[in-house]
């Protein structure tokens, strides 16, 4: 349910009923985003969407002068569930600006704990906040004609996974008396428990460093770890058959469903998983470190992958003021003018962003958020992309599969698809998932690629774990580097969120941080127009979004551009907002309240 | 047929309150990890809690933003029905923390819902100040809420503290509650999930007045120190000190502050007895106290005062226990820029509002 705002007035460009929506707050996400829509509901399409964040903590300001080994510590607490993608990637910058490299082993306990924390978070956003939007009370509430069908359509996967029906798969996900809800969350207790064994505590982690890790790599640690992650890949043998089942139903169920959702396929992944084999962390080298991580970095256009090296995703990144509550910083120091291989930094880079916060009233004709753009700039036409992550799996796969050159045994790229196998588990017998490049970037298929991530991740842990026994098993059982601190320095880190792109950028002085600017995935999907113009990831993909769902605009609940919203993971410190009336219409297109942005998001 | 209670039930007494709400904001300035953090409980679940798992205790009906069926004003309606006071009884959780909107002209550093009439972000403070009038008992999740947290550290741009420095120390709920906290970046799940099961246990009559210290936190959760319940104390005790992260030994002087930290997780573990920070070789940072971050930063350095006690283990230790208290009640105090004053003490000097 939702709220009419103000009526609307102004000149429409061509006559349409529309009307106002929002939805304050969007639940089920982690963090508040606003998003104000106007709907066409003769056409059944959303005309326009803006979102609109709620929340600054200003944590780029409070790390200036404090002592570059906390860093990981204080960025962790940005992210309430994925705190340690965040501790992760500034002990990247730090490894970078420190000039160090970790034991082999360090990295592998790093690599496992991340790949539990995939498989934990993926698992309980999917099944337990964004199934809720296919479970039986919503689809029954929204598409009555959709719980029909789903109730003679037999599941492809029954055998597997116990369902007979699609309708069975739905009422499994109803929240807390579903027994497909229960199990994911009690899964989801289980893997944060693979994930505390190896860095101590979730969701801000206690055992990792600056060179390396605190936890002690004993046989039990390993073990305690192998006994649970074999159960959950039993489990992904039933997950992901169960997953397709009900994705494919609603293409078939609602012919059309492709559009909801849809964008251009503009995809960005900063790759995950180090391989310490090739990583040193000098930025000297980057490009090649990043080339043998074991989710391949990379930015795909239409398609294609334009890049996939750290060096020239780090170089082109930008950040645009847009419409957001902070001052310019153009004129501001340029701390960074070039980096170690001599490329000139632009002053829109992270390393040389100051904010400057400048609270005001919410104004939807000029600022409106704590969020600003960041984009990336395509040197071959000069555009500042609006990159999103797809939720983070869909951008993962793609650039991994395009690049094909993860080849792990449990994990194979190949140019056009990525290949999982499973072993054999108690009651399963060995299994192969092959993910392909889908036809769309689309809301289905972001959460498509979300479970077949899980088992990617469960796939790749079997790697990391073998690698890692190995260590332990020839005694090479140091798990930290030591280090100091240098009075100059610069440093950056590239990681993939659970939701997606992920960066650091840490700039030394005087053995102080001077400017850390981290960057996470929400900023990237929830993000305003930017100053050309150009809407975010969030707006693009509701706008022009086809309404399937039955209900008119006085019970209107708005599923189809939930699930779209949701389908990006969206992680804001924030609030979701859409406004929906009770059914008024208003004829116009051009509204005081929302003039004519979008935009969402925390950031900080 | 008359009317024969069967011999089990006789023991089973309803509670005199028969349902209760849950109202649970995510709006401070936070990262929603404790509410992330309490989908980890095991002791009990929330499924226990919200699903009628446990006797004796009132229906429970939870809001919370990460976990809700309903979206936007399906959702927001709850918290206009309990300002209203047409939703009693409730209890009111909050996450994050609490900014100070008093120290600029206009805007919001923390907002939740739209107001209908000026279309402009209803602030979590002004929530709270609707909320807390009429709530049973508050209850601050996790550190941010309580003591203000990584959010209020020195040179921080939004006037950020806890609710206790928000509402006041001496505040007191309509039943006569002190504010309830929780403290723990994040908290561990089973100590939120634990205390809030007692406050339902205190509703449904079956539990006296919750125990709480000076800090307002629950005593047999934060009674002792990290020390008291960590399995390295032994090679403390053998004055056996690792100069290396990944040492199984004890590791004060790589920068733990176990020995003056109110907090049972290496007792407890993280989750079902795994995990934890010293024991399982992640240095005590504070997290739980109300001095966190700052008099625990940089965090790397040993704490002063570990030299001494760490060298003298055995010679010294009275007067090592003496010390101790010393930094422990420091720590147990919060930095003096965390005020709800309409000024900006934190140090950064804003050019823009």
């Amino acid at each position: 349910m939702s709220t009419i705002t103000a009526p609307t007035s102004g000149a429409p460009s061509k006559p349409r009923n529309l009307v106002e929506m929002n939805w304050d707050p969007i639940t089920r996400i982690v963090g508040s985003l606003g998003i104000f829509t106007k709907i066409d509901f003769e056409n059944r399409e959303v005309a326009e969407c803006y979102s609109t964040s709620s929340i600054f903590r200003g944590y780029s300001i409070f790390m200036k002068g404090k002592d570059p080994r906390d860093a990981h510590f204080i960025t962790s607490r940005i992210c309430g569930i994925c705190g340690d993608n965040h501790a992760t990637c500034a002990n990247y910058a730090q490894n970078m600006a420190f000039g160090i490299r970790p034991p082999g082993i360090a990295e592998w306990i790093v690599n496992l704990g991340e790949a539990a924390e995939y498989m934990f978070d993926h698992n309980i956003f999917q099944d337990n906040l964004v199934g809720v939007d296919f479970c039986e009370l919503m689809v029954k509430e929204t598409n009555p004609g959709v719980w029909e069908k789903a109730q003679r359509k037999p599941a492809n996967g029954a055998k597997l996974h116990g369902f007979k029906t699609i309708s069975e798969i739905m009422t499994a996900l109803n929240p807390f008396t579903g027994s497909f809800y229960r199990e994911t969350l009690q899964m989801s207790r289980m893997t944060r428990e693979m994930f505390c064994l190896m860095e101590g505590r979730h969701v801000h982690p206690s055992t990792l460093y600056p060179g390396g890790v605190g936890t002690v790599p004993t046989v039990q640690l390993f073990t305690d770890y192998m006994v649970r992650l074999m159960k959950y890949v039993e489990f992904m043998k039933k997950v992901v058959p169960l997953h397709d089942d009900l994705f494919d139903f609603f293409y078939e169920a609602l012919p059309g469903y492709e559009k909801v959702g849809q964008r251009r396929i503009l995809l960005g992944c900063w790759g995950s998983f180090q391989n310490p084999d090739v990583c040193d962390y000098t930025y000297k080298n980057m490009a090649e470190w990043g080339k043998a991580m074991y989710v391949t970095p990379g930015v795909v256009v239409d398609g294609k992958a334009v890049t996939h090296s750290l060096v020239d995703i780090n170089l082109n990144i930008r950040i645009l003021l847009g419409s957001s509550y902070y001052d310019d910083w153009g004129n501001s120091e340029t701390f960074v003018k070039h980096d170690p291989l001599g490329n000139p930094v632009d002053q829109r880079h992270p390393w040389n962003q100051t904010t400057v916060p400048r609270p005001q009233k919410r104004d939807f004709k000029g600022n409106y958020t704590w969020v600003m753009s960041p984009r990336w700039l395509d040197k071959r036409t000069g555009d500042h992309l609006a990159l999103d992550t797809g939720g983070g799996p869909l951008a993962r796969f793609w650039s991994t599969a395009l690049a094909g050159l993860v080849d792990i045994g449990y994990v194979k790229a190949t140019g056009h698809s990525v290949k999982i196998y499973l072993p054999k588990t108690a009651m399963l017998p060995e299994t192969e998932f092959e993910w392909k490049i889908p036809q769309w970037s689309n809301t289905i298929e972001r959460d498509r690629a979300r479970t077949y991530f899980q088992a990617y991740s469960a796939a790749a842990a079997l790697y990391f774990a073998e690698k890692a026994m190995k260590e332990l098993n020839a005694g090479r059982t140091k798990t930290w580097t030591d280090f100091k601190v240098p009075d100059e320095a610069i440093g950056c880190g590239f990681h993939e969120a659970v939701r997606g792109v992920l960066s650091h950028h840490v700039v030394i002085r005087e053995g102080k941080i001077a400017n850390y600017h981290p960057y996470p995935p929400t900023p990237w999907n929830a993000n305003p127009r930017d100053s050309y113009g150009t809407p975010g990831p969030y707006e693009d993909a509701v706008q022009n979004t086809p309404i399937f769902e039955e209900n008119g605009p006085d019970k209107f609940k708005g599923i189809d551009i939930m699930r779209t919203v949701r389908s990006f993971d969206p992680c804001l410190p924030c609030g979701v907002h859409m406004y929906v009336g009770n059914g008024k219409t208003i004829k116009t297109i051009h509204s005081p309240l929302l003039g004519n942005q979008e935009q969402s998001g925390h950031q900080e | 047929m008359p009317d024969v209670v069967p011999y089990g039930r006789v023991t089973q007494r309803p509670s005199p309150v028969s349902d209760i709400h849950i109202l649970w904001m995510t709006s401070g300035l936070s990262c929603d990890g404790d509410s992330v953090s309490v989908t980890a409980a095991m002791q009990p679940s929330i499924e226990d809690v919200v699903m009628g798992a446990i006797p004796g205790l009132p229906k429970v009906h939870l809001h919370n933003p990460v976990l809700s069926y309903e979206v936007g004003d399906d959702f927001l309606k709850y918290w206009y029905q309990a300002w209203e006071g047409k939703l009693e009884p409730f209890v009111l959780v909050v996450e994050g923390s609490i900014p100070n909107e008093r120290i600029k002209r206009e805007g919001y550093w923390a907002a939740f819902g739209t107001n209908p009439d000026t279309g402009q972000p209803i602030t979590t403070n002004e929530w709270i100040d609707r909320l807390a009038p009429k709530a049973l008992a508050i209850v601050g999740a996790g550190t941010c809420a309580t003591y203000g947290g990584i959010h209020a550290m020195q040179g921080n741009p939004t006037g950020a503290m806890g609710l206790a420095d928000y509402l006041g120390w001496d505040w007191r709920s309509k039943a006569g509650l002190p504010i309830v906290n929780v403290p723990g970046c994040p908290v561990q799940p089973d100590n939120f999930m634990e205390t809030l099961l007692y406050l339902l246990y205190q509703v449904a009559g079956l539990a006296p007045m919750i125990p709480l210290d000076d800090q307002l936190r629950p005593i047999w959760l934060f009674g002792k120190t990290v020390h008291e319940g960590c399995d390295r104390a032994g090679y403390y005790e053998q004055g056996d000190f690792a100069d290396y992260y990944g040492s199984p030994k004890c590791i004060v002087k790589l920068g733990c502050w176990g020995p003056v930290v109110n907090c049972n997780v290496p007792k407890r573990g993280w989750m079902a007895g795994i995990g934890g920070c010293p024991n399982v070789g992640g240095i005590c940072i504070g997290c739980t106290m109300p001095g966190f971050p700052d008099k625990f930063m940089p965090f790397m350095d040993a704490p002063p005062g570990s030299h001494i006690s760490a060298g003298t283990v055995g010679l010294y230790g009275r007067a090592v226990t003496a010390l101790r208290g010393i930094t422990n009640h420091t720590v147990n105090k919060e930095p003096k820029w965390r005020h709800p004053r309409a000024e900006l003490t934190t140090g950064y000097r804003p050019r823009s509002y």
